[in-house]
């Protein structure tokens, strides 16, 4: 169905845009952003970092302070909701509760007024793209969970809309049951081709939906990029805490040419590159634990950075075993281990990592 | 805890209230002398059905118009601050707190010939009305006397009503005016029915407003039943009248009934 996605798909920019609310609080500062024609794109955020009033803003719900949002390079700030034509999957589905699950499919296209027998079949289709067929004379709350959030799918895709929004359509349901509809969601994106913006505050949900993930933190995008991106290269000790575990270590930076050391409470720790992000010299090196090894004490090679530490405990995870450590500054750290790999008899001990794992990345206050 | 309850509801209300209703059937003023005399008397007289189809139609008026004056009001409720809601609240509960007697007397002041809403109206050049005594008078008066009794339910249920489900509607399409007819309204029919039903029974018996505002030749049931208790001593007819505006009542309550265990909005704003 998606031969030709830049058909079926709007492509978004979001240009200087701030959203200061009555209170006071400026929930969006100055936001650039540039979504593909296409793309799943994942707004990831804590909450209160203004993702959700970036989504809002985007379905014309709220309007922006300034700046201008732009769908295939229109600015549709000037537009009501009801004629901008995008999808929006809302957080607690908003099912309408007095109408059937097929009154509440057709509702898009009853406003468009779609024939009878044309809304009957864009009706069973978007139904059974959520395989729902059956389901279609019950009403909202004779539904489980999982069904009324495919309800809600159906409902915002059934009139083809280029763009489709979601808001934590996730949220309510069960962790099994997440996983299968994030894939369903998946298939639904590329079967559709739309372009999907998607709000979330779960990593886990980010990382596997998404082409590109924004990470939102206090109004503004800390970075933008794809999961492998994000996950190896963050550019802010914020990015780095907020996807995945990361072990951290802050003082103040020494570049030396190409690359950089950072004089740490736990000592002198190097890093084989300086972001071209970085920003001062306001910095710290971060290292994801799967990348560090423990050793007996002092045992580490001499080309990798190393740091005394101490065995708190160990977690086994199944698949993995998580060991947390405590350094010398009081600081924790953690070290993700292979099943076949020995974790030496402690406590006291070493972690290690090769100074190419360790990135500088810029440091959270600035 | 819940007896003693019981029995002061038995002394107080049921009994007396048995015991009038049964008077329609035990107690006859000559020309009736038994059996369903007194029931058979009001029906059979053309003064009185027209003023039972009168009652009916003021307090169906009542409830219709209380229902769109209060709606707005109940609204706002649900969208305004915690403190607006206090003082909206507030000013509902103070009018109710004030007597009935008083609140009418305050409308026979507004109303009357010389008063303040015929100054108005002559001040921009339109003749002088005379309200009192007429039927809108006393709808007015009833509306306002009423007002708290639509607005507390209906606010109750406007309040359940998640406002997402109208934006959810607009994205798809919806203008805001449909929207709101096509989401909002019906999910706020079981408070609109409940608050109207609820003024619609209560204004079938209401005495005091017709007696100030209106006028013996507007009369209504309770000014005739007043008439025929306590002027001509004729309690079975009082009271097969009192059976009459009952049964009117219960078929309603048991009407609206029907209809909200039909509506699929009924038990369920979420």
């Amino acid at each position: 169905m998606a031969e030709n996605p830049g058909q079926n798909a709007a492509e978004v920019r979001f240009a200087g845009v701030t959203k200061t609310f009555n209170t006071g609080l400026t929930a969006i500062s100055k936001l650039d952003l540039d979504i593909r024609a296409g793309e799943f794109l994942t707004l990831l955020g804590p909450s209160g970092s203004g993702k959700t009033t970036a989504l809002n803003l985007l379905a014309g719900f709220q309007a922006p302070t300034t700046g201008q949002i732009l769908v295939d390079g229109n600015d549709i700030s000037g537009l009501p909701p009801h004629k901008r034509n995008i999808g929006v999957v809302f957080q607690h589905y908003a099912l309408f509760p007095h109408m059937t699950v097929r009154e509440n499919v057709s509702y898009p296209l009853k406003q468009r007024r779609v024939g009878k027998a044309e809304m009957a079949r864009q009706v069973d289709d978007a139904l059974r793209m959520v395989s729902l067929q059956a389901y279609g004379d019950r009403l909202p709350r004779q539904l489980s969970g999982g069904q009324q959030q495919r309800v809600a799918v159906a409902r915002a895709i059934v009139f083809r809309p280029r763009l489709l929004l979601m808001d934590e359509p996730l949220g309510a349901l069960d962790r099994k049951l997440r996983e299968a509809v994030q894939l369903e969601l998946k298939r639904i994106h590329r079967d559709l081709g739309a372009t999907i913006v998607f709000v979330t505050h779960d990593q886990d949900e980010a990382l596997v939906m998404s082409d590109r993930i924004a990470i939102f933190d206090a109004g503004k995008i800390q970075q933008i990029g794809t999961a492998e991106e994000l996950y190896d290269r963050p550019a802010t000790q914020f990015v780095a805490q907020f996807l995945g575990e990361s072990n951290i270590f802050t003082g103040s930076l020494r570049r030396h040419g190409d690359t950089c050391s950072i004089d740490s409470p736990d000592g002198v720790i190097r890093s084989g590159t300086v972001a071209d992000t970085l920003a001062g010299d306001d910095a710290a090196i971060v290292v994801r634990p799967e990348r560090c090894r423990l050793f007996e004490r002092g045992k580490a090679p001499d080309d990798w950075n190393s740091v005394d530490a101490w065995v708190s405990d160990i977690v086994y995870l199944g698949a993995l075993r998580k060991v947390l450590l405590t350094l010398a500054s009081g600081e924790t750290a953690v070290v993700i281990c292979q099943p076949d790999v020995e974790i030496p008899a402690g406590p006291e001990v070493t972690l290690g990592f090769p100074v190419s794992a360790a990135r500088t990345v810029t440091a959270q206050w600035n | 805890m819940v007896v003693p309850v019981l029995i002061l509801l038995g002394v107080v209300f049921v009994y007396p209230t048995s015991i009038f209703l049964l008077r329609a059937f035990t107690h006859f003023n000559p020309p009736q002398v038994a059996g369903l005399d007194n029931l058979v008397w009001f029906l059979g007289d053309e003064t009185n059905r027209i003023i039972l189809v009168r009652t009916f139609t003021v307090a169906s008026m009542c409830a219709v118009l209380t229902a769109i004056v209060a709606f707005p009001y109940a609204y706002c409720m649900t969208v305004i601050g915690p403190r607006g809601r206090t003082i909206m609240l507030g000013v509902l509960l103070l009018s109710m707190f004030l007597g009935i007697l008083l609140r009418n007397f305050a409308w026979v002041i507004l109303l009357q010939y010389q008063g303040p809403l015929n100054d108005i109206l002559d001040a921009i050049g339109l003749d002088r009305i005379r309200f009192l005594g007429t039927a809108p008078a006393v709808v007015m008066g009833m509306m306002h006397i009423l007002f708290p009794f639509m607005v507390l339910p209906l606010y109750s249920v406007l309040n359940g009503i998640d406002r997402r489900l109208v934006l959810a509607a607009q994205s798809m399409g919806a203008t805001p005016m449909r929207a709101f007819r096509q989401v909002y309204l019906p999910l706020a029919m079981p408070g609109i029915i409940a608050g109207a039903l609820l003024v619609f029974v209560l204004a079938l018996g209401f005495f005091i407003t017709p007696a100030l505002l209106g006028s013996p030749r507007q009369a209504l049931m309770s000014q005739l039943m007043f008439l025929q208790f306590d002027l001509q001593a004729a309690f079975g007819r009082a009271g097969a009248m009192a059976i009459v505006l009952l049964i009117i009542a219960m078929v309603f309550v048991i009407l609206s009934n029907i209809v909200q265990r039909r509506s699929r909005a009924y038990g369920d704003a979420s």
